[in-house]
């Protein structure tokens, strides 16, 4: 980070500061004193589970996080002019809005995990924009350059346990992406004893359901692929499955739901 | 819908793709020729080919009386069918914006008597279609039993009369498929625009043909 970033987004959330020059020892001693104190602040926030992500940016309730990779990272499978409207137009919308809307309530510091189950089946608006927050952060994560292909380990046992074989998840999973009607999500979740394959539609997610921790997620509303493949939404199905879902990810969730 | 001549003499329905009256660039520059091209060839086709694969699964399921079977199909019917109707009278409720003509006679009295002006039900119609969450649609509608217009949105591919019994005159498709190649995320912008395109004569006829059923 560079040495005025907690200064100044701690105090004003303007814009970057007047460039000033001072003595090299200064810069040294400030670039010492500001280091440490980035990783305290790090320190200070904790993961809580496979929602919470480190806030990066104090002033800010409902972060827009960035990708976890550079932005043309997943091409030729979804591209960085995909991630230009699907990360910095309809993500950041919906974190926008959900701010907007928590300003002055109880809610204010909360995020966005929290917030849509407090408001799930209470308020629709709300609810949408805090789940779609929650949504697109986790399927950011859900992917990640030369992922896809099978996992290994405490989590291809599981998926061996509960669907067979990893053939037969796949088969599960993708029939899922391919039959939500319309705007939705494709889940592989935990749901305390078993893992399980699930669809939503719109903003739905595990999160609103008992017992249920989500581990990795398919955005298959239509924008999530349309510049890329246009109608062919199989195509962007086997393009994450194959390609793409990052069962690391995956597999920190589960470890951490059955710790 | 039409129902395929060959497959009807054999007493089986068989449903197929209507041509667009116009070519799939004549609604530039509204709607570019790209997304027509895709909307009708690919997507709207794709709910005719499943919706004739559905109607022989559940002719099946029904003459075995099989109810649970045909309870599992309905889910995939309604979203197909309801995809085909959707879709057959949104392309026909288009037209070429150098044949654009406003609405005349019992259509034009009508929106005038209810609205004001027809500016004034393009932007309740926008005004109510636009928040659609996710993917749906927004209609222009007659209420048969009150004789007068209304406007509803349908979630997904839920077809307008089956879901509220009101009579589908103009329907704006804001699936994302719909206008996302051309205007991206800025669905407001389609909206505004397609009035441009709207075919009221095509209106006008589903209006004439309500009234008298």
């Amino acid at each position: 980070l560079p040495p005025d970033h907690f200064k100044s987004t701690a105090a004003t959330c303007h814009g970057p500061r007047a460039p000033r020059a001072p003595p090299a020892a200064m810069i040294a001693l400030r670039t010492l004193l500001v280091a440490s104190l980035g990783v305290a602040v790090a320190l200070a926030f904790r993961f809580t589970g496979p929602a919470r992500h480190a806030r990066t940016t104090p002033s800010m309730k409902v972060d827009h996080a960035p990708l976890p990779y550079a932005d043309d990272a997943l091409e030729p499978y979804v591209s960085a002019n995909t991630f230009s409207y699907h990360h910095g137009k309809h993500y950041k919308k919906y974190v926008v809005t959900t701010n907007a809307a928590i300003e002055g309530t109880e809610m204010e510091d909360w995020d966005e995990v929290a917030i849509l189950k407090a408001v799930y089946g209470k308020d629709q608006g709300l609810f949408n924009n805090a789940a779609q927050s929650f949504n697109h952060k986790f399927f950011w994560s859900s992917m990640k350059p030369g992922g896809g292909g099978k996992p290994t380990g405490k989590l291809a046992e599981m998926i061996d346990s509960s669907f067979g074989s990893y053939d037969e998840f796949r088969k599960e999973f993708a029939t899922a992406a391919n039959t939500a009607f319309g705007s939705g999500w494709a889940w592989l979740s935990y749901d305390g004893s078993k893992l399980v394959v699930t669809k939503t539609i719109g903003a739905d997610c595990p999160l609103t359901t008992e017992g249920l921790t989500p581990l990795i997620t398919l955005d298959v509303w239509e924008h999530a692929y349309y510049l890329d493949v246009q109608n062919m939404r199989a195509t962007h199905v086997d393009n994450f499955l194959d390609h793409l879902a990052n069962w690391d990810f995956a597999a920190s969730n589960l470890e951490a739901a059955m710790a | 819908p039409r129902v395929g001549a060959a497959a009807a003499s054999r007493g089986m329905a068989s449903f197929t793709l209507p041509d667009l009256a116009y070519d799939y660039g004549a609604l530039e520059p509204i709607i570019s020729a790209e997304i027509m091209e895709l909307h009708h060839s690919k997507h709207h086709r794709t709910y005719v080919t499943n919706m004739n694969s559905l109607h022989e699964q559940i002719e099946e399921a029904a003459a075995k009386g099989d109810a649970s079977k045909l309870i599992s199909l309905q889910p995939a019917y309604k979203f197909n069918a309801g995809g085909h109707l959707n879709h057959s009278i949104f392309f026909g409720g288009l037209c070429p914006p150098s044949e654009y003509e406003p609405p005349s006679g019992e259509l034009a009295a009508l929106i005038e008597a209810q609205f004001g002006s027809l500016e004034a039900l393009q932007d309740k119609v926008t005004a109510a279609t636009v928040p659609v969450q996710g993917s749906g649609w927004g209609w222009l509608g007659y209420d048969k039993a009150a004789g007068k217009l209304a406007i509803a949105t349908c979630a997904n591919q839920d077809p307008l009369e089956a879901t509220t019994g009101l009579v589908p005159l103009f329907g704006i498709d804001v699936w994302e498929h719909a206008y996302y190649l051309q205007y991206k995320n800025v669905r407001p912008d389609y909206v505004k625009a397609i009035w441009q395109v709207a075919n009221w004569k095509d209106v006008a006829a589903r209006l004439e043909a309500a009234k008298s059923a």
